[in-house]
């Protein structure tokens, strides 16, 4: 089977801080890493080539430095990588960078399976996977939690949705996005990171993935974010402080009263 | 050039029964039609659609109801549904489309604004038009929830947008109001799929965390996965669910279908409990919508006693089961 993973790289924000006086990120010392999300995304996309054999190949647009992502995934087990860096791909909204990404895919030459994340944390959309897919004319199955056997020239797999998980069958070539169930991500190893260092990673831009520059970046985006603000929380409520123990029933008595008023309790 | 007239809502249906998160989608988009002074249309699609259900959209404020039926359209796969919405989007050219960001429209969104080369904003928890342009203008948040970002699409059309669920309540029914059912048939071509549904199977016992009317949820201040069990009883007891924060979800005490949150579910229950969570941006971001809420905390400046009406600052292993038994009590039950 040929794969291909694209990842994205983030910057780490489980611990992010903000300046309160602009309400943006504070970027210095933030570091960057591949996206948590397609962590998995590679780590099933390196069982299926065990499985089956065949080749992963991890695909990112992003800054020069995104180059770092690519050689982690490589570090991971994937045989190959290439980057897309170029000015001309700054500023691309979901919908830009689905088709660069597609263009890019195109390129790459036939394949079986895309498997990308969920989303990514940093944009949170996970709209880039059904728009490579759309862009491709090829189907999407979304949060994808197993994949199973193959079967009919396609590819089983279940899917998590509100309220149940669905079996599916979908015809190769497809894309998928995948959530945390479908296997925890392997950790790189020492070989794997030697392999990393010294492998190529070649570096694409518009001109090599044939792309519309009308449809690339800032300009190629129909979106445009046009204000950001620090998200407010109010609500005033009673504050029960439990200093002995006889506070505990009070504070009980105060619970139980309200369950009533707002008819939760009869 | 083409006129753009109109706000969309895409309503879902499951084997017949709409779900209530389109009749939430009929309320934001009625205040934006109304906004607009244009009609409000709500889109649905199916393997067979009732008159009722067509009905039942128009006195949920639907001025117009489109209706494509077809057995491909029996479970949702992103192929003929984009097929479906894409046809009706070409046809009759709406200004605005909205869908909620469920597993099924935060699939066909992306997949049709690709198709139609339009905007799409995504997980927004704010819509409105803006009075000088006349462009939508979508709130989400963004950056881990640490700041709301407002997002436009100036120029190309329809301007797409996911809403979260349970960021708004569902419109009411309003007898006697009147609208017209469009039923519209899709070229075969379009409704191809190359995805099959094989089986389905539904997670049983609990009350999935989004429908539950109470939800009580535990944090890191649980102490250990068996500090869930006391919660999994007060939530049988009110007849809820059980929910968590991320801190206690990554450690494992409960999975991942039970986190609410940015990066988990968003729920919007009659009450909502929250025991030894602190109250980060990233969790509010999933519950604050709650009709009312309770906190146990035993830090007197955790967070989430802003957006609590009720909050109990001390040890939360010294209330719960003093609770626990004085609902018991209440319940008669032993
Ligand atoms: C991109 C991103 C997405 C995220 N998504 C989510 C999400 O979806 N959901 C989510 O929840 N978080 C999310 N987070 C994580 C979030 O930032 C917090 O880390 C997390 O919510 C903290 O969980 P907590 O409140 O349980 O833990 P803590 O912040 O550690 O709080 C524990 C609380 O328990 C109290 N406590 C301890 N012992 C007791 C006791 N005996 N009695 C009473 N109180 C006690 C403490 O005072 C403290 O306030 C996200 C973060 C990022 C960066
Ligand atoms: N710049 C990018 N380069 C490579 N892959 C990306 C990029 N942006 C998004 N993706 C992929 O699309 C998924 C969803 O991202 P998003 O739609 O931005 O939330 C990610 O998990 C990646 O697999």
């Amino acid at each position: 089977m040929r794969l291909i993973v694209p990842i994205k790289q983030v910057p780490e924000t489980s611990n992010v801080k903000m300046d309160p006086e602009t309400g943006t990120m504070v970027r210095s010392g933030v570091e960057a890493i591949v996206n948590p999300l397609d962590l998995y995304a590679i780590e099933a996309a390196l069982r299926l080539r065990e499985a089956h054999g065949g080749q992963v190949v991890a695909l990112s647009m992003g800054p020069p430095a995104a180059d770092k992502a690519l050689r982690e995934a490589m570090a991971m087990g994937c045989d190959e990588a290439v980057l897309l860096s170029d000015r001309r791909f700054a500023g691309s909204d979901t919908w830009a960078t689905a088709y660069a990404l597609a263009q890019a895919i195109r390129k790459l030459g036939p394949f079986d399976l895309i498997i990308c994340g969920e989303r990514a944390t940093d944009g949170d959309t996970g709209q880039v996977g059904p728009g490579i897919a759309s862009f491709l004319g090829l189907p999407a199955i979304t949060y994808v939690s197993k994949i199973g056997e193959l079967a009919d020239g396609g590819v089983r797999v279940e899917r998590l949705v509100e309220g149940g998980r669905e079996r599916l069958w979908a015809a190769l070539p497809a894309v998928l996005t995948v959530v945390k169930e479908i296997a925890y991500p392997r950790l790189p190893t020492l070989r794997g990171k030697q392999r990393a260092r010294q492998a190529q990673v070649p570096v694409w831009g518009p001109p090599e993935i044939e792309a519309r520059e009308d449809w690339l970046g800032l300009k190629g985006s129909p979106t445009r974010v046009v204000k950001i603000e620090k998200p407010q929380v109010a609500r005033q409520g009673e504050l029960i402080r439990i200093k002995e123990s006889e506070d505990v029933d009070r504070a009980v008595d105060a619970v139980m009263a309200r369950l009533r008023e707002w008819r939760i309790l009869s | 050039m083409t006129d753009w007239v109109d706000v969309w809502t895409l309503a879902e249906q499951h084997e017949g029964k709409l779900h209530s998160v389109s009749f939430e989608l009929l309320a934001r988009g009625r205040a934006l039609a109304e906004a607009k002074g244009c009609r409000l249309c709500a889109v649905v699609l199916g393997a067979e659609v009732s008159q009722a259900q067509a009905e039942e959209l128009i006195a949920r404020g639907a001025d117009r109801v489109y209706v494509v039926e077809h057995p491909a359209l029996a479970h949702f796969a992103v192929e003929p549904f984009a097929g479906a919405l894409r046809h009706l989007v070409e046809t009759y050219h709406p200004e605005v489309v909205i869908a909620a960001a469920t597993t099924t429209g935060r699939t066909l969104m992306p997949y049709l604004s690709v198709q139609v080369h339009a905007g799409l904003t995504a997980d927004c928890t704010g819509l409105e038009i803006d009075p000088k342009t006349g462009n939508l203008l979508q709130t989400r948040p963004a950056i881990g929830g640490n700041i709301m970002a407002t997002i436009v699409t100036p120029d190309a059309r329809p301007q797409m947008a996911t809403v979260r669920p349970r960021s708004m309540r569902p419109a009411p029914r309003q007898e006697g109001r009147t609208g017209e059912v469009v039923r519209v048939s899709v070229p075969e071509a379009l409704l191809a799929s190359r995805v099959r549904l094989e089986s389905f199977e539904r997670d049983e016992g609990e009350i999935p965390l989004a429908d539950a009317d109470v939800v009580v949820s535990g944090g890191r201040g649980m102490g250990r996965a068996e500090g869930f069990r006391l919660l999994g009883e007060l939530a049988e007891a009110l007849g809820g669910s059980v929910g968590a924060s991320r801190a206690a979800v990554d450690r494992g005490w409960q999975p991942y279908p039970h986190q609410v949150g940015l990066s988990g579910k968003t729920v919007s229950p009659r009450l909502y409990l929250a025991c030894g969570i602190s109250g980060s941006i990233q969790h509010l971001a999933g519950m604050q919508t709650s009709e009312h809420i309770i906190a146990i905390n035993a830090d007197p400046d955790a967070q989430i006693f802003q957006v609590a009406d009720v909050g109990i600052v001390g040890d939360l292993f010294q209330v719960l089961p003093a609770l626990l038994e004085r609902i018991r009590e209440a319940k008669g039950t032993p």
